[in-house]
């Protein structure tokens, strides 16, 4: 039964993005394109990046980018905007539904979103001249993204008490971890204790794990495993805030 | 049907609701008076499990609100203060959102959203999006949702509030025809006239207390069923009787502007608390 609450909060979710689809897609698209256009086609054209393009480096970090960001907006500013403005959330608190469908639901919206847009950035990155390997693998570190920033999201979303606070989390947390986990350069090129600090960042293995597998590296199980224990907690996490928000 | 037993609820310091004790029997219009401010909305919210009691219990239909959740859910419709549509989705979409929350089987889901959608008059504009929606026809798909899975008691926080007349008198007839199909109904409202109407017995609440209960006829002759309102270089001084010869012999001694009439809640309200029931 938990399953068909799950898909009856999906079910609208998907509703919604039908409907809004192609406000959606470009609205997903405009960072990613720029990203390829600044440091791809300009900055990137003369550098080399461990004898490949930098184009071909950089894709796999503004893949995981855009699918982080795609899926914690699509979920936490929704469920924000729903608690604080719209009042909708409360649809949900009255039903009888658990926190774990709703928390499911929620989620799985926006890993859906978080594809979507993780597939148009390889579309791009393919027209804009990019050759990187993609395998079941490659989408299931793209889909233990989204998952885990949907939860982290649809966290934030409840726990902030203003749209002010949402963008200030945005800003202090999300922004930097946008620039900062290796998705435009190499974290060899850092100081060591920097480099440490920033591989606690969940961001960081989504990108390395994705740029391996692009390149037909080795299967990085040390960073799937670190991003699957991200997912599980977050996913806990998500279920207690729903549990308690009122 | 509702038993509320000295509930309280604080916010921080501010004291909402004080030791409140309430009992409504099954098939009943009970309303909640008073102004903003009074605690009538976060009694709703307690009641309706939005917000956690501080102090005291509540049972629905014998469930308790803070243990018995999923049982409490089911008996009860909501149609808050605020509008909560889901302004994302077609009229239709809200009602059926609704009813497959409620796990409602697909074929009667169906059949309910066609019967409220023809209740609340809103057939025709079952496919629009509800952010195209009047207040008038938001509040009415309100009520159709929370009716959506038949609920023993519903919860109405000020359903009229900012509606013009028209729209009013046509939501007191919806509220009049469900509770004649047998659903309690527990209301809150500042409009005097409303709770006059509909409402078979009234609470008046005033800073987080109930501080008088009855027929809307009991609590007239509480204060006195004929008012005279003696006019004095613009004071206004009332004085109340239980009939109009009283009134009329008290009137007769007097060399001032005066105006007999029958009391009504706002004058039972300004009697009890000194202020009207519009006064923050």
């Amino acid at each position: 039964m938990q399953f068909v609450d799950t898909y009856t909060v999906f079910w609208r979710e998907m509703l919604v993005l039908k409907r809004s689809f192609w406000k959606f897609i470009s609205s997903v698209l405009i960072g990613p394109l720029l990203y390829l256009v600044a440091f791809g086609w300009g900055l990137g054209r003369s550098i080399q990046m461990d004898g490949s393009s930098y184009m071909d480096f950089v894709v796999p970090g503004i893949i995981v980018l855009t699918a982080m960001t795609t899926s914690f907006n699509g979920v936490g500013v929704y469920i924000n905007i729903s608690k604080l403005y719209y009042h909708t959330l409360e649809e949900y608190q009255i039903s009888p539904i658990s926190a774990f469908s709703y928390t499911l639901g929620k989620i799985l919206a926006g890993c859906v979103r978080g594809l979507i847009s993780a597939v148009l950035i390889l579309v791009l990155g393919y027209i804009f001249g990019t050759r990187i390997s993609i395998g079941v693998f490659f989408f299931l570190i793209i889909f233990l993204t989204c998952f885990l920033f949907s939860a982290l999201g649809l966290i934030i979303g409840l726990v902030a008490k203003s749209h002010e606070d949402m963008g200030n989390f945005a800003s202090y947390v999300i922004l930097p971890m946008a620039f900062l986990s290796g998705t435009f350069f190499s974290l060899d090129k850092l100081p060591k204790i920097i480099a440490y600090l920033i591989e606690l960042l969940p961001l960081t293995h989504s990108s390395y794990s994705l740029r391996t597998l692009a390149f037909n590296g080795e299967l990085p199980w040390i960073s799937i495993a670190v991003l699957t224990g991200y997912t599980v907690v977050l996913f806990a996490l998500g279920v207690v805030v729903v549990q308690r928000v009122r | 049907m509702i038993k509320v037993e000295a509930l309280a609820k604080s916010y921080g310091n501010i004291q909402a609701v004080i030791n409140l004790d309430l009992q409504i029997a099954k098939g009943e219009i009970y309303g909640l008076l008073g102004p903003n401010g009074a605690g009538k909305t976060s009694t709703i919210r307690m009641l309706t499990i939005l917000t956690l009691p501080t102090d005291g219990k509540a049972f629905i239909n014998g469930y308790d609100v803070t243990r018995d959740l999923a049982k409490v859910k089911k008996e009860i419709g909501v149609v808050p203060q605020h509008l909560n549509l889901d302004e994302q989705l077609t009229a239709w979409e809200n009602l059926e959102l609704h009813g497959r929350l409620h796990k409602m089987p697909r074929i009667e889901r169906h059949q309910r959203i066609e019967e409220l959608l023809e209740y609340v008059e809103l057939s025709g504009r079952r496919s629009d999006l509800t952010s195209s929606f009047s207040g008038g026809m938001k509040r009415r798909l309100m009520i159709a949702k929370a009716l959506m899975h038949r609920p023993a008691v519903l919860f109405l926080d000020e359903p009229t509030a900012g509606l013009d007349p028209q729209t009013r008198r046509k939501i007191w007839d919806l509220i009049r025809s469900m509770n004649a199909e047998g659903m309690t109904v527990l209301l809150t409202t500042h409009y005097i006239e409303e709770a006059d109407i509909l409402c078979h017995r009234i609470g008046i609440m005033d800073r987080g207390r109930l501080i008088a209960l009855g027929t809307p006829q009991e609590l007239k002759q509480k204060v006195g069923e004929v008012v005279l309102e003696i006019v004095n270089q613009g004071d206004t001084d009332y004085k109340f009787f239980n009939n109009r010869e009283e009134a009329i012999h008290f009137a007769a001694k007097l060399e001032k502007n005066i105006f007999i009439r029958e009391s009504n809640l706002e004058d039972v309200f300004i009697e009890l608390t000194g202020r009207k029931v519009g006064d923050e």
